[in-house]
């Protein structure tokens, strides 16, 4: 119970922040990716804010054993893998098109139109395509 | 100030997010990990991904109707099923692929100077670039 409250909270404070800083937004995300064109610079302290907060929290979190498991489950990957050359481009072409990523899709379904719930289909078919091909249905990361 | 305070403040409260999924439960708050979690809900280890995913959904929900103008925009209504379809495929299967989005990538990747995730958000912000100028060139798809 603890934890489903703790990751809840954690879901509403991310989505407050990808809609209050505008990426949920997908005019304002094209307009960030439109460089030659009107280019809209505000999503960059976006990032600017997420990735100092976590550069210095992260600093002092993983020199503590984390609250509720044993130890860390991060990425110790280090090489560069053509995978996840071609993931991070196929991503950045779905990304343009519309202008949407995960997080803020999964935000934008509070539009409750046919075009966002189109779209949230398609991305679970495209995971459930990857999981098919890769790992076996049931497969574990 | 709309274009730098409240993107600062914004990333700032994803980066809070990310911080408590980080020293709660030792994890990478990438959104496309977490909404993978759904093809696998009977593992226990998973469960704060559904009530992080509860959250984020609420949290859209909730921020629509205490203020409506958050979500003066649409997604998509100018897009054929075609494009919609692609783009949400792209996303899935991408993010699946190249291990993580904006968020696992980005906002957790980038704080940990991790190599992959460096390449990774380089990629998908390039390609993402050169899709918005090349849509722009073709016109609306």
């Amino acid at each position: 119970m603890k934890i489903q409250f703790i990751s809840f909270i954690a879901g509403l404070l991310f989505s407050t922040g990808l809609v209050i800083s505008g990426m949920t937004n997908p005019n304002i995300v094209i307009g960030f990716l439109d460089i030659f064109g009107d280019w809209n610079y505000s999503l960059m302290f976006v990032m600017i804010g997420a990735v100092v907060f976590n550069f210095f929290s992260f600093k002092i979190i993983l020199k503590k054993t984390p609250l509720l498991t044993s130890a860390y489950l991060i990425p110790t990957r280090k090489d560069i893998d053509s995978n996840l050359i071609l993931g991070a481009a196929i991503f950045g072409v779905g990304w343009g098109l519309l202008g949407v990523c995960p997080g803020p899709g999964i935000v934008n379904i509070a539009l409750a139109t046919k075009e966002i719930i189109l779209f949230i289909f398609a991305i679970l078919m495209g995971i459930l395509v990857h999981q098919l091909i890769f790992k076996g249905i049931r497969g574990e990361k | 100030m709309d274009k730098i305070l409240f993107p600062l403040i914004g990333g700032i409260l994803i980066g809070i997010s990310s911080s408590i999924i980080l020293y709660v439960f030792g994890r990478i708050a990438g959104i496309s990990g977490i909404i993978s979690a759904i093809f696998n809900p009977s593992i226990k280890s998973e469960y704060w991904k559904i009530s992080f995913l509860s959250g984020l959904i609420s949290g859209g929900i909730l921020l629509r109707l205490v203020e409506p103008n958050f979500f003066s925009y649409s997604i998509g209504e100018n897009s054929s099923v075609f494009t919609i379809l692609i783009a949400g495929l792209f996303v899935g299967f991408g993010t699946q692929l190249g291990n993580g989005c904006t968020s696992g990538h980005g906002v957790c990747g980038l704080p940990r100077l991790s190599p992959r995730s460096i390449i990774a958000t380089i990629t998908f912000m390039l390609v993402g670039i050169l899709t918005v100028a090349i849509k722009n060139f073709l016109g609306a798809l």
